[in-house]
Formats: structure tokens, sequence, C-alpha cells
């Protein structure tokens, strides 16, 4: 390719006006060093992950889950959760139940590597019975193991302490 | 009829003087909201949804039971219209549970719907509902829940007037009004269920259907139900590949808006059933075994060809489409050469006065149409039994039917040295099978019945098998399916190896040497409609949704 004709030369961008002292960069580094020493005497935030972990506030959004109360779920499997879900990663299947509420979900399935977590389906749920979590840890090694059903899904109201008030106080 | 000129929001309609404002609105794209009005049932304007301004009269009026006069001028849509609907609907809401989460009909409630577009979404009202019974056991198919009922009474209306049973009515008063039946009665009649279908809310729910699925997770194809030689007109309800409930199509020349509850549970529920036939079975020492269809149709093409053509007989089958039966019947008098061509008729119980037809199947006039017919010197299905007892005939294929299921039968197919039938499920027709070829049903399938009105009538797919692809094949398409991708769970259920029966019949036809030049059931048609007089004229184009007519001059084969 011949474009060198095209190329124009620029101008140096750095002007070359250092004094030889400077040239030298002693008192940058002492600087540079000085400032990273400074640290030494502070707190350390890293967090040694994954023996420790973060706890993250009531807002946060982490994967959803189903609401535990009096030992069966909040849910009455409306499906509206699932409806309204952009990534469609909510399966119910409702079923009758001889409890009052009528309908209950005979399966609930969340398929984690679509969820995208935006909350959609705790803001439409009639029942606050999907709500997000704090939990952020989900790895898997099958597409399988990604899907959640109401085992892994349900946590009782006392575990969902914080998010539900959250929900109360800011919804 | 007289014809008179009214103006309608406006614009001014030339409208017959029997009319009611709402039919003539309705007849003109203007939509007026109705919860007790049901074009099929007689107005008892109740509701007052439907409330219009006629110019010149003090009060509003319910457009549902005021007929139309000449020059009247009627204002749909202005803001005192708008109030009264407003308050009507504040006012039937009073006492409605809101339970839409937990109830079936949300998705297709008039209440809901009418609560979005014509209700200021506010109460005033502070004080407790009064709460009714939930799940009342009504009738063995239909639930009732009290709560929800907005006393438009349609249901009532539907037992009197069609059913022709006075089975529901109105007890108590004011805020305690309810429906019942008589003491130790229940809402049991043959009709019952469309009363699920007209309830405008969730009140009256379908036991079978409770449950099961959101409506709008479902896909809905137009078919015709196979229960009897009516045909109504229906839609198949599917999700996740498979039937969940099937709903009357209003056809003003079939069925009207109604359907039986016989046709509505028990023409599907084989479709998915344990004794499913889901892939073509030769009999090998005794058992039936699963194989390939190459296989099968290679079997039954060399028996065939071993015997002689007086030793064959066929039956063609009143449930099978008049294409499978039109590709049957040119079969056996071309390929097999036989003339003993006939089919078992089902007249079982008597015509009711509704709908139910004593032919218990939905295409006797068809499979006839097409050819299902002796030939010339050949048998009719009787004495084609006799002669297989006498073992005159030695080879018998037969479409889908159970005919051992008449006593008697039974012992005479096992003097059979070759006996071919299509089924989709396992009876005790198959018992003395030697080749059974998986029928598709006549969910799986496109094609043709004929009623007893010699009308002739659309089926589409609605449940795929193997061999078909839900979004390739133009079938209806829910969300789930479209959007299911190959991992996920959901779109996807239970698919079956089977075949239309005049798809398999072609494919016999190739292998002994006939090659048909047909690829659906749409070229089947097609050449019906060019070979047989009375389906001249006709393609699927023109059956269209709700079917026609066959022409009535004498059928020549
Ligand atoms: S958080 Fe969003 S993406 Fe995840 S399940 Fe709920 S609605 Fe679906
Ligand atoms: S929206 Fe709530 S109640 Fe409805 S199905 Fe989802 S979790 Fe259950
Ligand atoms: S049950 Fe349904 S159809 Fe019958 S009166 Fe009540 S709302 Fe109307
Ligand atoms: S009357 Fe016949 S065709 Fe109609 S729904 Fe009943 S069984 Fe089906
Ligand atoms: S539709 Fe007119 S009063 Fe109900």
């Amino acid at each position: 390719m011949s474009n060198e004709k095209y190329l124009k030369k620029s101008e140096p961008v750095r002007v070359k006006d250092l004094s030889f002292f400077q040239r030298t960069y002693v008192t940058e580094i002492l600087k540079g060093m000085f400032a990273a020493c400074k640290q030494i005497f502070k707190p350390r935030f890293t967090i040694q992950y994954p023996e420790e972990k973060v706890v993250h506030a009531s807002s946060f959004r982490g994967r959803p889950v189903l609401v535990e109360e009096n030992g069966v779920e909040r849910c009455v499997a409306c499906g509206l959760c699932s409806r309204v879900c952009p990534a469609l990663a909510i399966d119910v299947q409702s079923a009758s139940t001889e409890l009052a509420k009528e309908r209950y979900p005979e399966k609930f399935e969340i398929n984690m590597t679509r969820c995208i977590f935006c909350g959609f389906c705790e803001e439409v749920c009639p029942e606050e019975a999907i709500i997000m979590s704090n939990e952020y840890e989900l790895a898997f090694s099958s597409q399988e193991e990604s899907i959640f059903g109401k085992d892994k899904l349900l946590k009782s109201v006392e575990e969902m302490k914080p998010r539900l008030d959250f929900l109360r106080d800011h919804r | 009829m007289p014809n008179v000129k009214i103006t309608l929001d406006g614009t001014q309609y030339e409208i017959d003087s029997k009319k009611t404002i709402l039919e003539a609105a309705k007849e003109n794209k203007i939509s007026i909201p109705h919860f007790c009005w049901h074009g099929k049932l007689s107005p008892s304007g109740n509701c007052r949804i439907c409330l219009v301004e006629v110019e010149k009269m003090p009060k509003l009026t319910i457009a549902c039971m005021t007929q139309v006069t000449d020059g009247m001028v009627v204002n749909t849509k202005n803001e005192r219209v708008i109030n009264a609907r407003e308050a009507v609907m504040e006012f039937i809401l009073i006492n409605h549970p809101l339970d839409c989460p937990i109830c079936d009909e949300a998705g297709e409630c008039k209440l809901q719907d009418y609560a979005y577009k014509y209700s200021k979404g506010f109460s005033r009202f502070v004080e407790n509902k009064v709460h009714k019974e939930k799940r009342v056991d009504i009738g063995p198919r239909v639930m009732f829940d009290a709560e929800r009922c907005i006393s438009c009474s349609r249901c009532i209306r539907f037992c009197d007037e069609v059913a022709g049973v006075h089975q529901l009515q109105f007890v108590n008063r004011g805020d305690r009004v309810t429906i019942e039946t008589f003491p130790g009665q229940s809402l049991d009649n043959p009709y019952s269920m469309n009363v699920v279908d007209i309830c405008p809310v969730g009140a009256l729910t379908n036991k079978d259907f409770r449950f099961k699925s959101r409506v709008w997770e479902m896909s809905f194809t137009d078919s015709v139900c196979n229960g009897c030689a009516r045909g109504c007109n229906i839609e198949v309800g599917v999700r996740n590949n498979e039937i969940l409930r099937l709903n009357p199509r209003t056809n003003d020349d079939v069925n009207s808006a109604w359907m039986c509850d016989h046709g509505r549970l028990e023409t599907w529920k084989n479709v998915n059933a344990e004794d499913r036939i889901k892939s073509p079975k030769i009999r090998k020492d005794g058992q039936l075994i699963e194989v390939g269809w190459d296989e099968a149709i290679a079997k039954v093409a060399s028996e065939f060809k071993s015997f002689n053509k007086n030793e064959i007989a066929v039956l063609g089958s009143a449930f099978a489409t008049n294409e499978d039966n039109y590709i049957f019947a040119k079969f056996a008098k071309e390929v097999l050469g036989t003339r003993n061509i006939d089919f078992r008729r089902h007249n079982e119980g008597v015509d009711d006065t509704v709908l139910i037809r004593a032919d218990k199947t939905p295409n006797s006039s068809g499979a006839e149409a097409v050819g299902i017919v002796p030939q010339e010197n050949g048998m009719n299905f009787d004495q084609i039994i006799s002669a297989i007892k006498a073992g005159k005939i030695k080879a018998l294929y037969c479409l889908e039917d159970d005919i051992a299921s008449i006593p008697g039968v039974g012992e005479a197919l096992s003097n059979l040295e070759f006996f071919a039938v299509h089924a989709t499920n396992h009876n005790k027709t198959t018992q003395y099978a030697h080749v059974v070829l998986a029928a598709s049903t006549y969910v799986e399938k496109n094609g043709t019945m004929t009623n007893f009105q010699h009308r002739v009538q659309r089926i589409r797919p609605a449940v795929t098998t193997l061999e078909q692809d839900r979004a390739l094949d133009n079938f209806e398409m829910s969300r789930w399916d479209t959007f299911a991708a190959h991992n996920d769970k959901w779109g996807k259920g239970p698919r079956r190896d089977s075949r239309p029966s005049w798809k398999i019949v072609v494919s016999i036809a190739g292998v002994m040497g006939t090659k048909y030049k047909f690829n659906n059931a749409d070229d089947v048609f097609n050449e019906i409609c060019h070979k047989i007089d009375s389906f001249k004229g006709l393609s699927y184009l023109k059956v269209g949704k709700k079917g026609a007519s066959l022409k009535q001059s004498t059928v020549t084969v």
C-alpha cells in the first residue's frame, strides 16, 4: 500500500525543555513512593472473596426467590411474573389446593441463565411472593443446574425480612 | 324489512327497524359495552353497562333493549354516557372480590377488560365486601364462585333457552343475590359447559381446565369437533404441545355459539393418553413391536402383493378426513384393485333438538361422498365380515376405526392372514392387527370433514407430530412457542411419530409401484374438487373458517 504520500510527519508533542535535574526524576519518584506508603497505614478494604463475602444492602437485586410463609409458598401461581419477565425465565404450573388461596404452583422454575435481575417479577407480584434476594453467587456446571425449582427458590419470611421491609418502605 | 335512519355518534346509518341500538352499533363497528346481552340469548337488560344517550329522551337508556326508530340520534361516547358507565362499573365492582390472580377467567374476562376501558380505576367503597361461597359444586363439570358473579343472568337464560332445561335460578335479593340449582339438582345438562364461555366473569369455571393454564400462554387453532356428525366449530387451546381445552367458535349455520360437553371433554383426551400409538408397529411373535416407517410400509406393500385382489377388502373410516378416505378409496381401486370398500357406521343414540347427532362420527357423509362405498358387485361392511369368517377375504386394510368393538367382529378378524390398520390409540382392533400404522389424530393434521348437513369444514393441526414444526408448518404460536430456545423446557411437550392417513397410504402405493404426487392435504383436496362432482368449485380457501356446502346433486363416484 503506497499511501505514504498522504502521511505527514506530526510535530513532536512533548516539549523538550526539561532541565538535567528534572530529567533524573528523583523528586517524582519520591513523591510517588510517599503516596504509596501513605496507604500502608490506612484500613484495608479488599475483601478476601470467597472466604469473606459482601453482604449487600436490602435494596440490592440479587437472584429472585419465593417467599415461604407458614410452611407454604405465598405464590398463587397467577403467572403474572412469568408474563412480565422480559427474559422469559419463569415457568409456573398452577394446580388447585384445599387451602383458602385455592391455587398454588405445582411447579415453579426460574431459568437463572435467562434471568437478568431486573426485578419486574417482584414488582408485578400481587402476593409479594417473589422477591429479589441478596444472593449473587450463580455459577453452574450445566444448563440443567441453572434451572431453579421450588427447592432452591423457597426462602422463609424471616430470612427475607430485610427485603420485605425495604419493599414496604420504598415501594 | 323497513329500514330506518339513525345517527350514531354523528354518523348516519340505515338500520333494519327490528334491531336494537346495540345491534346497530355492533354492525357498524361501534362498540358499546355489555355484560348481560348476548347475541344468541334473549335480552334481559339488567347490568346497565350499555347505557347510551338518545337525544330527546330525558334519561340515559340501555342500548341492548331499545329498538332503533327513525331519526333517532344516539351518543355512545359523550361525557354523560362515560360518567354513567364509570358509575355502573364502580357499582358492579363494589362486592367483586378482585381475585384475578387466582381466577381462571383473567385474560379473557369482560369485567377485567371493561375495568381498563370504562372505569376510573378507583372505588369510594371503604366498607367490607360481602363474602359469598367460593368453590360451589354447581354441576359435575362446572364450578361456581358466588363472589365473582355479577348477576347478569346469562347462564340462567342459556339453560332455559338453549339447553331447554330450567336448572339455574337467582335466589335472595340485593347484595345477597346468587344463583342456585333447585335442591337436589345440579347443572348437569349435556350443554352445561357453555355457561362457562358465556359467563362474562370467572364465576363459572370449567372443572376440567381449572388452573391448568393462563389463557395468554396458549395458542388457539380453529378446527372442528369430531364428537359427532354436527361438526361444531371449535378452537383448540394448546400449551407446550398439549391440548388443554376446546371452546366453541360461532358458526350460525352449524352450531350457533355452542358445543356439547361430550365434544368439549372427550374428543381429545386420546391424543396424550397412555395407550397412544407413538410410532408404527409390526407384530412379531405375537407382540406388536415398534418399527420405523420404511419397514412398516414395506411390510404392508409386500403383504398386499401376495394376495389375489378378490381376497382383499378395505374399510375406510368416518373418523378420518375426506382427504384420508379419498386417497384410501383411490388406492383400494387403483392399486389393490378391490371392489370390497365400505366403512363402519356409528349410529348410536338419537339426534337431540340442540346439536347432538345420533351419528357419532364427524365424517360419514364425507366418506361416502369421496368414494368409500361398495363398488359394483363389491361387498358391504357386513358382507365383508361374513366373508372374512368364511375365509373368502384373507387380507383387510382398515382406516382409523375400532371395528372389533362390534361383538363378533373380533373373532372374524383373527381369521385373517393379513390385517393392517391405521390407529391413533390401542383398541380392540389393534389386538388383531399384523401391522399398526400410527395415524395422526384430528388435531395433528390438515384436512376437511363433511358434516350431516353436507357441509365441508376444515380441521387444522394444533399439536405437532415428529414430522411437523410449529413455526415452519404455519401452526398457531403461543408466546412460549415463539421464544422457546432449544434448551428451554417449555414450548415443547410430547410429540409422536404419527402421520396423516392419506400420507401413509400414498407411501404404501409408492412402494407398490404407483407414484401419487401429493405433497400435502391441499393437493389431495384439489384433486377431490376436480374428480368429484359434489366438491366441484371448492378449495381450502373457499371452505375457509366456516365451511362450505357440497352441491346436493346425486353423488357420482
Ligand atoms: S428478575 Fe427479571 S428477568 Fe429475572 S426472573 Fe424476575 S422478571 Fe425475569
Ligand atoms: S406473580 Fe407472584 S403470585 Fe403470581 S405466579 Fe408469580 S410469584 Fe406467584
Ligand atoms: S354466574 Fe356468570 S353468567 Fe351466571 S349470572 Fe353470574 S356472572 Fe352471569
Ligand atoms: S354436538 Fe357433536 S360436534 Fe358438537 S360438540 Fe358435541 S360432540 Fe362435538
Ligand atoms: S347489556 Fe344492556 S343492560 Fe346489560
